[in-house]
C-alpha cells in the first residue's frame, strides 16, 4: 500500500515539451511510472519520446484517462496550469515549478475550494511511491534510485533534506511507501495534517519520518494533530535553528516573522506531541529504525 | 523586495491613498530648500532607509525653519543609522524625506499581509497605531480586528465598516477612512505586494485620514508582471554578495560566522549551518546554489563566499540527485583551482555516482578533506578552523 499514487496512476505532464519537463519525465517513465501524455497549448499532436502531447488537459484526459498530472510550465502561468487541471477533474496536481507568486496561489486555493482535486506544492520534489526495488510511481524530481519500498512514509517542505532522509532511510535497511514533498511555499496545496492523516490511515506506514522548516505555524499545527490523531511513530526534524529572524532562507516561506515561526517553538511543540526529534538531520535513518525496532 | 517610503507613499498618492506632501533631498542644501517648498510652519526630515524604528533611533527630525531642516539633514545623510532593525552596523542614510507636519489627532495602525493560515491576504486594523503590532497581538489579540480579503471578490464593504467601526469612526471621517482602506487593498492586490502597512495612519484635526508613514515589500516572484517597480530598487539598501549571488541565480544570505557553506537546496543549506553550530562552529553565510547546480555556479558561489574576509573555511555539502556527483566533482575541483583556494575545503558528496565523485576528489591534488555524512564534515571543518 502507499499513498496518493501507486503503481498503476497515470500521470500527464503539463508543460512536457519545455527542458525541465521533458527530462524529468523521461526520467520517470524509464522508472516505471505510467506517463500516459503530456499537455502544451498549441503543440496538440506532437509527440515526445512516444509520449503524445496535446492541446489541453481535458483532451488528454479524454484521450488516455489520466488521474494525475505533475505541473513543469514556467512560474507565470502555473496558477492557470494547476486550475486547467482541477477543471478536467484530475484529482492530483503536483506543482515542481518554483517561484509561482502567493497572490496567484491564494487564487489556485479559492479556485480548488469545493473541488475533488488535491493540490501537491508548488516549489516541491514532487510524491514516489517505490514498488519495487528499481522501478514505482514517481511524479517529481526527486532521484528515483534512492528510494527503496518499505515501511516508512516520509513529508518534507524541503526537497534536498528530504532526499537526505531517504537515502538514510534506504541505508539503514528500510524502505519507504510514500514520499512527500509539500514544498516551501507560504501559500500551499497539500499541507504536513493532510499527509499525516494519510500515513495514519495507510496499512503499509508502520513510522513517519516529517520534516519542517523555520517559518509559519504548520509544524506546530501538525504538531497538535498528531498528539490527538497519529498512533504511529513520528521522527522529526526542523531546519534552521540558525537562521537569522528577517531574513527569507532560499524558501518563500522560511522566515523567521516577529520572533514567531523559531525552530526551537516548532521542535518544543513537535517533542510535547510525542515526535522523536532529531537535533540532527543526520540520525533521522537511525532515529527510524530504532523506533521501529 | 522593499522599497523606501517616499516611494511606497507614490504609490499611495497614485491608489488614492491621502498622504503629506513631501521632497525627497539628497543634500542638506536640498533639504532646506524643501523646507522653503513646502512652506509649512513645522516639517519632518526623514532618513530614508528600508528599516524601522527610525523615529527612536533619531532618524526623523521635527524642523521649524529651512536652516533646521538643513541641520537636520546634514546630521543624517551620509552617516549609518542603527535601529533595531537593522543590526549594530546600521545603515548609510542617502536620502532624507522633508515633508509637511500634520495635525495629528489620532493615531492608527493598518496594515495587509498573506495569512498563510486563511490562503489569502488579511488586513489588520488597530485604534492604537505606533505601537509595535507584533507586541499587541501577543498581549492584546482583541484590539486588532482582522478582515479576511477574499482573493476573488477582494475587500467587501461590511467588512469596510466593521474596520471603521472598530477604528473609531463615524461620519465624514468613516468615508475618508474607509477610501483610504479599500486604496490600501487596491495596492496591495495591483502591485502583488507581501506587505503593505500603515503605522501610523492618523486622523488630523480636521477629520482628514492620512498615511503619515508607508512600508511597502513586493513579492519577488510577482515582479516579472510589475517592470515598472524595478527602478524603485534600491542596491545601496541590499548585501552586495547577495546582489552579486542573484545574478547567478544563486540564493546566498550573509551571516557573521567564520565557515563558508556551498549546499544546494535551502532546507539542506539551512540544516547544514545548524550543524555547523552544533558541532561548535558559526556559519559564515547560507547559500542554496540550487537543486540542479553546474560547474559555473559552483565556481561563482566559491568567488562569492570566499569574498567574505571572515572566512576561515569552507564546507560544501551537496546531495546529488538530478546532478551527478562525479559532475559536481569536477566542478569544485575546477573551482578550487582557479579561485587559488587558501583556505580550508571540506566536501561532503551524496547521491548519484558518489563513488566516482569521491575518488575524483581525492586523486585531484587539490587540498580538501572528504567526508561522508553532514555531521562529519561539520566535526572536519571546526576543527580546522578553531
Amino acid at each position: 500500500m502507499s499513498i496518493l499514487i501507486d503503481g498503476n496512476t497515470k500521470v500527464i505532464t503539463q508543460g512536457l515539451t519545455g527542458d525541465a519537463g521533458k527530462f524529468h519525465t523521461l526520467q520517470a517513465k524509464a522508472y516505471g511510472t505510467h506517463t500516459v501524455g503530456g499537455v502544451t497549448p498549441g503543440k496538440g499532436g506532437q509527440e515526445v519520446d512516444g509520449i503524445p502531447v496535446f492541446d489541453s488537459v481535458r483532451e488528454a484526459v479524454d484521450a488516455t484517462g489520466a488521474t494525475a498530472s505533475v505541473v513543469y510550465v514556467p512560474a507565470p502561468f502555473t496558477a492557470d496550469a494547476i486550475c486547467e487541471a482541477a477543471d478536467a477533474g484530475i484529482g492530483l496536481v503536483v506543482a515542481i515549478t518554483e517561484g509561482v507568486p502567493v497572490l496567484d496561489m491564494t487564487r489556485v486555493r479559492d479556485y480548488l475550494d469545493g473541488s475533488n482535486t488535491r493540490l501537491v506544492g508548488p516549489n516541491c520534489p514532487g510524491v514516489i511511491t517505490p514498488v519495487t526495488e528499481d522501478s514505482g510511481c514517481k511524479i517529481g524530481i526527486m532521484p528515483a534510485y534512492i528510494h527503496k519500498p518499505g515501511n516508512v512514509g516520509i513529508v518534507s517542505r524541503s526537497g534536498t533534506l528530504t532526499y537526505e532522509a531517504v537515502w538514510q532511510v534506504t541505508s539503514v535497511g528500510l524502505g519507504q511507501t510514500t514520499c512527500v514533498g509539500i514544498g516551501g511555499d507560504p501559500v500551499n496545496g497539500t499541507n504536513f495534517i493532510d499527509v499525516l492523516s494519510l500515513f495514519q490511515d495507510d496499512s503499509a506506514t508502520e513510522g513517519i519520518i516529517m520534516i519542517g522548516e523555520i517559518g509559519g505555524t504548520a509544524e506546530e499545527e501538525a504538531a497538535d494533530f498528531i498528539q490527538s490523531n497519529v498512533t504511529k511513530p513520528v521522527v522529526g526534524f526542523i531546519a534552521g535553528a540558525t537562521a537569522p529572524p528577517g531574513k527569507r532562507m532560499g524558501h518563500a516561506g522560511a522566515i523567521i516573522s516577529g520572533g514567531k515561526g523559531t525552530a526551537k517553538d516548532k521542535k518544543a511543540a513537535m517533542a510535547a506531541a510525542g515526535v522523536h526529534v532529531v537535533d540532527t538531520p543526520s540520525v533521522m535513518g537511525e532515529r527510524i529504525k530504532a523506533v521501529l525496532g | 523586495m522593499n522599497v523606501h517610503e517616499y516611494q511606497a507613499k507614490q504609490l499611495f498618492a497614485q491608489a488614492g491613498i491621502p498622504v503629506p506632501r513631501g521632497i525627497p533631498a539628497d543634500t542638506p542644501e536640498d533639504a532646506a530648500k524643501a523646507f522653503n517648498e513646502l512652506g509649512a510652519p513645522m516639517s519632518v526630515v526623514k532618513a530614508q532607509i528600508h528599516a524601522g524604528g527610525r523615529g527612536k533611533a533619531g532618524g526623523v527630525k521635527l524642523c521649524r525653519s529651512a536652516d533646521e531642516a538643513r541641520e537636520a539633514a546634514a546630521g543624517m545623510l551620509g552617516k549609518p543609522l542603527v535601529t533595531h532593525q537593522t543590526g549594530p552596523e546600521g545603515r548609510i542614510v542617502r536620502k532624507v524625506y522633508v515633508e509637511a507636519g500634520s495635525d495629528i489627532e489620532r493615531e492608527l495602525y493598518v496594515a495587509i499581509a498573506v495569512d498563510r493560515g486563511s490562503f489569502a491576504p488579511v488586513m489588520m486594523a488597530s485604534a492604537e497605531g505606533g505601537m509595535d503590532i507584533e507586541e499587541l497581538a501577543e498581549e492584546r489579540p482583541e484590539a486588532i480586528c482582522r478582515e479576511r480579503i477574499h482573493p476573488g471578490h477582494g475587500l467587501q464593504g461590511f467588512q469596510l465598516r466593521r474596520l471603521a467601526k472598530h477604528l473609531g469612526w463615524s461620519g465624514a471621517t468613516a468615508k475618508a477612512g474607509t477610501k483610504v482602506l479599500a486604496g490600501l487593498a487596491r495596492v496591495f492586490n495591483s502591485l502583488d505586494c507581501s506587505l503593505a502597512e500603515i503605522n501610523p495612519l492618523i486622523v488630523t484635526k480636521g477629520g482628514d485620514v492620512i498615511a503619515l508613514d508607508a512600508k511597502i515589500n513586493f513579492d519577488s516572484n510577482a515582479l516579472f508582471r510589475h517592470k515598472e517597480l524595478l527602478e524603485f530598487r534600491d542596491l545601496n539598501e541590499e548585501d552586495p554578495k547577495e546582489v552579486e549571488a542573484s545574478k547567478f541565480d544563486l540564493n546566498y544570505i550573509a551571516l557573521d560566522g567564520t565557515i563558508g557553506c556551498m549546499v544546494n537546496g535551502a532546507g539542506l543549506a539551512m540544516s547544514t549551518m545548524d550543524v555547523i553550530q552544533l558541532k561548535g562552529g558559526s556559519p559564515a553565510n547560507f547559500l542554496d546554489v540550487g537543486g540542479g547546480a553546474n560547474e559555473e555556479q559552483v565556481k561563482n558561489a566559491f568567488k562569492i563566499i570566499l569574498s567574505d574576509p571572515n572566512v576561515q573555511g569552507v564546507l560544501i555539502n551537496i546531495f546529488g540527485g538530478i546532478m551527478k556527483c562525479d559532475t559536481i566533482a569536477e566542478g569544485v575541483i575546477a573551482a578550487a583551482k582557479d579561485v587559488e583556494l587558501s583556505v580550508p575545503l571540506v566536501v561532503r558528496l551524496e547521491g548519484t555516482n558518489v563513488e566516482k565523485g569521491r575518488a575524483l576528489l581525492e586523486q585531484s591534488g587539490v587540498a580538501l578533506e572528504t567526508a561522508t555524512s553532514l555531521d562529519e564534515a561539520a566535526e572536519k571543518i571546526v576543527k580546522m578552523t578553531s
